[in-house]
């Protein structure tokens, strides 16, 4: 590998709403490495690829490529510099060929037809460099995300992309697919492509990578080479927060199970087993947390639990009773309340007045119905007393949801879910994208309602939210359930290493 | 305040802009645009038998424009509404000569209800489809329009074809006069029964627990799951009503105007019902003037004909241009100063109006 710096970041910053995304950023790529970008989500990986894409501009700083300074107004402008993005969500059109996908955007044009015969050429050209094998015919939505992916790559590629990015790649992959692309990447780096892989996962990174920045915060904690580094300081780094806020609420009081699921096993969208085997129990007056980094069965864990989605086996308990899976309202019936991962498609109806997304789960009771129409007066007194005691900023309860701050439509679904009797609550990533202090709000309305008798299963990828809320920890991985610690005998560092590779 | 005033916007700056190219294009084939727009008003609201035969016309359209309507709150867009309006009159003339011996006014609301029922079952089957299959009710629309004219033209041809001596044509016999929808003060009585319709569909969907679950349904589909509504059942039941409304109104033009059923009387009124829906803003109380609008061009259409001696096929490219502005919203944005694009408000391409599922 020689030493020749294809791409150089200097002081980049970039602040979104005074939260700071990226702060005074220092990168360096080199050509023909893999360096990997290593952070937790949320850390400002994203933002800085989208500067580096085109799709942000920066506050502050520079960006050199092959060392001349270059402003990137757009993303066809990255294009032309050579840098290829590659998207978690992949950017083809479904129903085209694989030779359609690729050239899509900058087709070979004869005359005022598409040269598919020098496309096919160019691609065949390609194919032999790199040593990657594709079937330019194939439709692209029947080929296994894997493949799909290689498209996007190849899609690059043909647009002399010298610059590689990977945004989370194998979020999406299963093991065998992950290893495919690694070798792809391989080969890739020999040719003197320039990588950057942005992931949480560390095991991959010392894998894969040539360098390691690892990002926390917006700012860059230090780059590594991976012989001068292992994966428990990379997991300090990545994770490790100053203020620990480990201990300062009041520890519960169990009393009797209320919620239970035994030998749960649930498939995800695409067909595979996303939650295995899985059993755990919750108390009255108990905040369990599960651990996990995202994506690792989280969703259709809850999913299945709120009666949302198909269970293929297992069984749950609310209450003392077996629940019919697929009932979302016998679930709440019987006591569920629920924050959905989703707020805006699942919690909210978004053009909806904040009193009638109150009410989105009663609104079939008394008070809100009176013989046979809806009682619009007890609908909106609800409302004024529940913007009251839990403090949501609005004009009044028929202002629309989708006019509320991101902060205050959490508030909404805390209002409606915390004021309804109910005997069990999921909160799934209930403080994600919020700001401080709409965090603390939720974290002490948790306690609180903890406190009140309920049980609370607490499901989040923020490791420090789980370690100061929960009196029981669970941590999952690759949708088991790898370790049941208490409170007390739980670290931060332990249960990091068992969310990135499933053991201590 | 100013929502009520940016509803009315669109609408009402449609109809100026429609009637003004109406008048280049008017101008263009050699008429007098001023003199053809004063006989269509006159032709339309003239005199007391011009005002009835507007309110006449305006009856099925509102029809049609409800049931539209009330499926695009549950994020549906019943284009079969032409099926479901078919489906109606057919059973309504069956009802309306078959049933004899009864009371007048019993047999009209016999009548009403075998249409009301016709149109709904077909409107639910449609729902299942969706519901149960998920096949878009687009599609299965549009072949069950063709199923209802298929049927019901062999129904005609053979089953209950009129077999009064002398006839030669395919229709049902006349209805008994027990059946016929009489006039009240001057007002058809068709129109009285649209009308309320409107109020009641106003009423299901602002006060009813139904329309709440609608309403959900189309504004936020996932959320109405996770909230334990029963989202296919309702999906059926809002077909069921739509449909149902189509069917009445197709009871409505037998019992009130046609007084049998001969294939092709409808001449695509149900489909109709989607420019009057729009139009009216998806708004029950929008689709009562959006459908008098229409009825009076439809009732005046004659009288510009004879008086001004403009073909009446004019009407069909005014209409044609108001149902063009009325889904140009974007255009009215950019023209209008005031009417700002919202915050979230986006172009949008595929599942518009009422919502999506």
């Amino acid at each position: 590998m020689d030493d020749i710096t294809v791409l150089k970041l200097k002081g980049i910053s970039k602040t979104f709403h005074g939260v700071r995304a990226n702060s005074d950023v220092d990168f360096t790529l080199k050509k023909g490495e893999i360096h990997a970008l290593l952070g937790e989500n949320g850390a400002g990986k994203s933002t800085l690829m989208n500067i580096i894409s085109g799709l942000l501009q920066p506050d502050k700083g520079e960006i050199f490529i092959h060392g001349k300074r270059q402003k990137i107004q757009n993303p066809r402008r990255a294009i032309q510099l050579g840098i290829g993005m590659i998207h978690q969500h992949f950017m083809i059109v479904p129903g085209f060929t694989s030779l359609e996908n690729i050239i899509l955007g900058s087709e070979p044009i004869k005359g005022v037809t598409i040269d598919f015969q020098q496309a096919r050429r160019q691609i065949a050209i390609l194919s032999d460099d790199c040593g990657l094998s594709i079937d330019p015919d194939a439709v692209t939505e029947d080929l296994p995300v894997g493949i799909q992916q290689r498209v996007e790559i190849f899609k690059a590629l043909y647009r002399n992309a010298g610059i590689l990015i990977l945004d989370e790649p194998t979020a999406v992959l299963i093991p065998q697919e992950t290893d495919t692309l690694f070798k792809i990447l391989r080969k890739l780096v020999k040719k003197n492509i320039s990588i950057i892989f942005i992931t949480h996962k560390l095991q991959e990174v010392m894998q894969i990578a040539d360098s390691i920045s690892v990002m926390q915060q917006g700012v860059i904690k230090g780059v590594f080479s991976p012989e001068e580094t292992d994966e428990q300081a990379l997991a300090e780094l990545m994770i490790g927060r100053e203020v620990l806020l480990k201990n300062d609420y009041l520890p519960a009081r169990p009393g009797k199970i209320v919620f239970e699921v035994k030998k749960l096993t649930v498939m995800n969208s695409r067909g595979y087993e996303a939650v295995s085997d899985v059993s755990f129990r919750v108390r009255e007056r108990e905040i369990v947390g599960i651990a996990g980094v995202q994506g690792n069965g989280q969703a259709e864990l809850s999913e299945s639990i709120a009666g949302l989605r198909k269970i293929k086996s297992g069984e749950i308990t609310l209450s003392g009773r077996r629940m019919p899976a697929l009932n979302p309202r016998k679930m709440i019936e019987n006591g569920l309340a629920h924050i959905p991962e989703d707020r805006l498609k699942h919690g909210l109806v978004l053009p909806f007045s904040i009193a009638d997304n109150q009410i989105l789960c009663t609104y079939y009771r008394r008070p809100y119905v009176h013989f046979f129409g809806r009682n619009p007066k007890a609908i909106l007194k609800n409302s004024r007393k529940l913007i009251n005691r839990f403090h949501i900023k609005a004009r009044g309860p028929e202002e629309a949801v989708q006019n509320l701050s991101g902060g205050n439509q959490q508030k909404v679904i805390i209002s409606r879910e915390f004021s309804r009797d109910s005997s069990f609550l999921i909160a799934n990533q209930p403080t994600r994208g919020l700001d401080v202090g709409s965090v603390e709000y939720v974290h002490k309305q948790l306690i609180m309602l903890r406190d009140k008798g309920l049980g609370v299963l607490l499901i989040s990828s923020e490791l420090d939210e789980i370690l100061s809320l929960s009196d029981t920890i669970l941590v999952i991985y690759r949708g088991r359930v790898c370790s049941i610690v208490r409170k007390e005998d739980a670290t931060m560092e332990s249960i990091g290493r068992i969310m990135v590779r499933g053991f201590e | 305040m100013i929502a009520t005033i940016r509803s009315f916007i669109i609408p009402v700056g449609s109809v100026i802009f429609a009637s003004l190219i109406g008048g280049i294009v008017l101008f263009l084939s050699g008429s007098d645009p001023i003199e053809a727009y004063a006989a269509l008003l006159k032709g339309a609201f003239g005199s007391m038998t011009s005002i009835t035969r507007t309110l006449v016309k305006a009856t099925p359209l509102m029809m049609n424009g409800l049931a539209v309507a009330f499926a695009f709150k549950a994020g549906l867009f019943n284009i079969g509404t032409q099926g479901q309006f078919i489906f109606g009159a057919f059973a309504a003339s069956v009802a309306g000569f078959f049933i004899q011996g009864v009371p007048p006014v019993f047999h009209i609301f016999l009548a009403l209800i075998a249409g009301g029922i016709a149109g709904g079952v077909y409107g639910a089957f449609q729902g299942a489809l969706k519901a149960y299959s998920g096949a878009h009710e687009v599609i299965t629309g549009i072949m069950c329009n063709y199923i209802a004219i298929n049927i019901t033209d062999y129904l005609v041809n053979h089953p209950f074809r009129d077999t009064s001596p002398g006839n030669i044509v395919a229709r049902t016999p006349l209805i008994l006069e027990t059946s016929y929808l009489p006039d009240i003060e001057g007002i058809p009585g068709g129109f009285l029964i649209s009308l309320l319709s409107a109020v009641l569909v106003w009423w299901v969907l602002k006060h009813m627990v139904l329309g709440f679950e609608i309403n959900t349904v189309g504004a936020g589909p996932d959320a109405a799951r996770y909230s334990g509504m029963r989202v296919q059942r309702i999906l059926l039941i809002t077909m069921l009503i739509s449909g149902t409304l189509a069917g009445l109104g197709g009871a409505l033009e037998i019992q009130g105007v046609e007084h049998r059923f001969q294939p092709g009387f409808h001449t695509g009124l149900g489909f109709e019902g989607i420019t009057i829906a729009l139009l009216g803003r998806v708004h029950p109380f929008g689709i009562i003037p959006a459908s008098v609008l229409i009825g009076a061009m439809k009732a005046g259409a004659n009288m510009m004909q004879f008086s001004a001696g403009v073909e009446s096929e004019i009407i069909d490219i005014i209409q044609a241009l108001l149902l063009f502005f009325v889904t140009a919203e974007v255009f009215f944005k950019k023209m209008i100063p005031g009417m700002r694009w919202q915050k979230g408000e986006k172009l949008s391409l595929r599942a518009g109006w009422g919502g999506k599922v």
